[in-house]
């Protein structure tokens, strides 16, 4: 009962379909409307977490020490995403007074 | 060995039902608070597979930072809760089964299923610890030497967040009232006192 790097892959594998899941669950309409946008940045940083993950467990099985220094990358430009994004959306909020995206069709055209 | 292996099972069983959390709970604010758990045992996770530099970068960065900016911008914005999730339902056989899809997509390219086995096979087994040094120590001697650029990257795209960030946010109301030192000090005289003749008895 050793735990190899399946497992990890595997629980990797489950988040990252969760915030895919969590994506396309908080969709009001299924062509380009999205429903909760804070909801869908978390499930974009689930995803980013399964990046991760997989990318210590290759590092730490291969013994190669890259992989987590890429993780750390990752992490940067997670964080910085998720400035990024809550500003926008703290901005758009002040805008419009809604962030339910069925209202954001703005440049829908 | 039971004992890791145990340990395993419980953070990664917690982690992928916090994710779910994250994914079906009505209230924002318990979405957030899932996702800190999440993270937690991600980082206990990484803790059992010996990155404990990433572990602890994990717990500082997405706890202290980003979990935090999360939770600050959904308690600040006056979101309506019950209208926010109409319509979950609705749409959860489509969700799930691109979900589910992916899922197996994702498990038959890990040899799961019987897809090719020979990519992991040789990587599964091996953990040489060839040279005995801390982990915090091999990132450093990598990163600072043959990544250096890299990790100047890094700091420069967190710069650039940061100015956009304050860049978006910032705005100057008309109604403020705020202090402006500089003008207050280079006020001429004449502009701030005046000598009135006052009349006896008549007011100014």
């Amino acid at each position: 009962m050793t735990i190899g790097l399946d497992h990890y892959l595997f629980v990797a594998a489950v988040l990252f379909t969760l915030g895919i899941l969590g994506i396309f669950l908080n969709r009001k309409n299924v062509i380009v409307i999205l429903k909760n946008v804070i909801v869908i940045l978390m499930c974009v940083e689930l995803m980013l977490l399964a990046v991760n993950i997989n990318l210590v467990a290759f590092s730490v099985f291969q013994g190669n020490v890259v992989g987590q220094i890429f993780a750390m990358l990752v992490l940067t430009v997670a964080a910085a995403e998720a400035a990024i994004g809550l500003a926008i959306l703290v901005v758009y909020f002040r805008n419009r007074g809604t962030i339910e995206v069925e209202d954001i069709n703005a440049m829908k055209g | 060995m039971v004992l890791q292996a145990l340990a395993f099972y419980v953070f990664a069983f917690v982690v992928m039902a916090s994710a779910a959390m994250v994914v079906v709970s009505r209230n924002p604010v318990y979405s957030v608070l899932f996702l800190i758990l999440a993270f937690f045992n991600a980082a206990a996770l990484f803790l059992l597979i010996g990155a404990e530099f990433i572990a602890m970068i994990l717990i500082i960065v997405y706890v202290g930072a980003v979990a935090v900016l999360f939770l600050f911008v959904v308690m600040m914005l006056d979101i309506n809760l019950a209208k926010l999730r109409e319509g979950f339902l609705k749409y959860l056989p489509v969700g799930a089964m691109i979900g589910f899809v992916l899922f197996l997509e994702i498990l038959f390219g890990l040899g799961v299923l019987g897809g090719n086995t020979t990519t992991l096979a040789g990587i599964g087994k091996a953990v040489p610890q060839v040279i005995a040094i801390d982990n915090t120590r091999a990132i450093g001697r990598v990163l600072y030497t043959q990544y250096f650029y890299l990790f100047q990257v890094a700091g420069l795209v967190l710069l650039v967040a940061m100015i956009g960030a304050i860049v978006l946010t910032l705005r100057s109301r008309p109604g403020l009232r705020r202090q402006h030192i500089s003008e207050q000090l280079y006020r001429p005289k004449d502009e701030a006192v005046t000598v009135v003749k006052v009349p006896t008895r008549g007011g100014v």
